[in-house]
């Protein structure tokens, strides 16, 4: 249970990260390192050289630019969770950073790097995927914005080239009266989830007036359930309503494996996504969630 | 074919580095790999054993340790990632005066352990989160240690433990 040899690095600028791992064929970033490092120390990977990103200062922090936040790819979730600016913005993120790992492991990992490693159960891109989150990424040519959307190309790989770096993060938090939830089952706390659910709903006028689900673990990457959000939309938040989309978010197409089948997640999925407009309306008039 | 992987295999981990670090408040200096991590680091090269270290990755939380005030998982992060840090560990927590921390002295008295082997990582992590939450509710506590695995106890006592452990603290304004 011992890391391979590697060689290290510590760069204090992007510039120089971009520089070490066009160079280095077989190089790995170093973020967190809270799936990382476990995976070197299994010995699933062992690459040549390792560049630790915790020295690049420009990567860390949470900052307001006019409607959105930009939000550095070296951002702690600990930091994260507790940020009085996320919890009033997009208290979303916050909410779904309760369920990723423990205390210890959040104090280490970042928003980018659980991005990057892109577990089908990360928490933080189905998120990203619920926000429309615009990732950007810098390589040798400069940077390029990537849509969340198009960010997971295949299970545990981003779009992402070996010798770039994503860089930032930017999330437009909801303006209008909304509503929010996230909720997700897994068997213990702090597990990865089974299914995870992240739920945004707009009502003007006692109408849905936009509505953004995503759910986690059913698939390589997080799953927008567009469908779900054109049946909210432009009807009035009820219980039947629910019940209809729980319904047809049950027909998500999911993934199975050793431990869970296509239709237990397919379950979980309609009972979560009902279970979470539910939240998310308690929220929107004020409630504590009722439903967690 | 095998001659050559070997020397490759050397010559990746030629660079060891110089680390200074403050382990429970002493300066230490020393000649590290890369890829030894933290826990390793404590135990094998310090011989601070007082760290265990069960799983390895990442799961079992008994390596936690505390690291410029934040706890941590020590199988998760590098030797070389400390340089410059201040890192406390189960042996920095009893006070000066060699009288156990208030968080010992709980466990003692709840019988919060019966073989110990998850008990530094419970005491570091209490210690860190004690210090955020002054009045924690139960559920909070077991939240807290949900990241450490103990095959004792059954956890009541050691949440017993916390509890006390919490008001006492307060008591002290510590």
């Amino acid at each position: 249970m011992k890391s391979c040899n590697f060689s290290y690095y510590d760069p204090n600028t992007v510039s120089e990260v971009v520089s070490l791992i066009s160079r280095h064929e077989n190089a790995k970033l170093l973020a967190g390192g809270q799936s990382l490092v476990p995976m070197l120390n299994f010995r699933i990977l062992s690459p040549e050289h390792i560049v630790d990103l915790n020295k690049v200062s420009d990567l860390f922090g949470i900052k307001e630019n006019g409607n959105h936040l930009s939000i550095g790819s070296m951002t702690r979730q600990s930091e994260l969770l507790n940020s009085p600016l996320i919890i009033q913005s997009s208290p979303l993120i916050s909410k779904a950073l309760g369920y990723v790992g423990h205390d210890q492991t959040r104090n280490r990992g970042t928003i980018g790097g659980s991005l990057c490693h892109l577990d089908p159960a990360a928490e933080l891109c189905v998120v990203a995927s619920a926000y429309n989150a615009e990732l950007t990424v810098t390589g040798k040519k400069g940077d390029r914005v990537i849509a969340m959307s198009d960010w997971p190309v295949d299970f545990l790989t981003p779009a992402l080239d070996h010798d770039e770096i994503l860089t930032n993060i930017r999330i437009t938090p909801w303006q209008g009266s909304h509503g929010f939830c996230f909720i997700e089952f897994a068997r213990r706390e702090g597990d990865f989830a089974i299914v995870a659910v992240a739920v945004l709903i707009e009502i003007t006028d006692h109408v849905i007036s936009k509505a953004s689900i995503a759910l986690g673990g059913v698939s390589a990457g997080p799953v927008r359930l567009h469908d779900v959000e054109t049946l909210l939309k432009g009807q009035s938040p009820g219980q039947e309503l629910f019940k209809e989309a729980g319904l047809l978010a049950k027909k998500v197409d999911a993934m199975s494996d050793v431990n869970y089948s296509t239709n237990y997640r397919k379950r979980l999925s309609g009972a979560l996504t009902e279970r979470a407009l539910h939240g998310a309306m308690a929220r929107f008039k004020g409630e504590e969630e009722g439903h967690e | 074919m095998e001659l050559w992987l070997d020397l490759k295999e050397r010559k990746r981990g030629m660079n060891s580095r110089e680390i200074s670090l403050k382990l429970n408040g002493c300066e230490v200096t020393a000649t590290v790999e890369p890829r030894i991590h933290l826990a390793d680091f404590l135990r094998h090269t310090l011989g601070a054993t007082g760290t265990h270290l069960g799983c390895e990755h990442g799961v079992c939380g008994a390596c936690t340790v505390n690291v410029d005030g934040d706890a941590v998982r020590s199988c998760l992060m590098f030797a070389i990632q400390v340089d410059g840090k201040n890192v406390t560990t189960i042996e920095g927590i009893a006070n000066s005066d060699k009288t156990l921390h208030p968080i010992q002295e709980a466990f003692r008295k709840h019988h919060g352990l019966q073989c110990g082997f998850c008990t530094p990582g419970m005491v570091i992590t209490l210690e860190a989160f004690l210090k955020n939450h002054p009045n924690p509710t139960e559920f909070e506590i077991r939240k807290a240690i949900s990241g450490n695995i103990c095959r004792c106890t059954g956890y009541q006592p050691i949440v017993a433990a916390a509890m006390e452990a919490a008001t006492n603290l307060k008591n002290q304004g510590q």
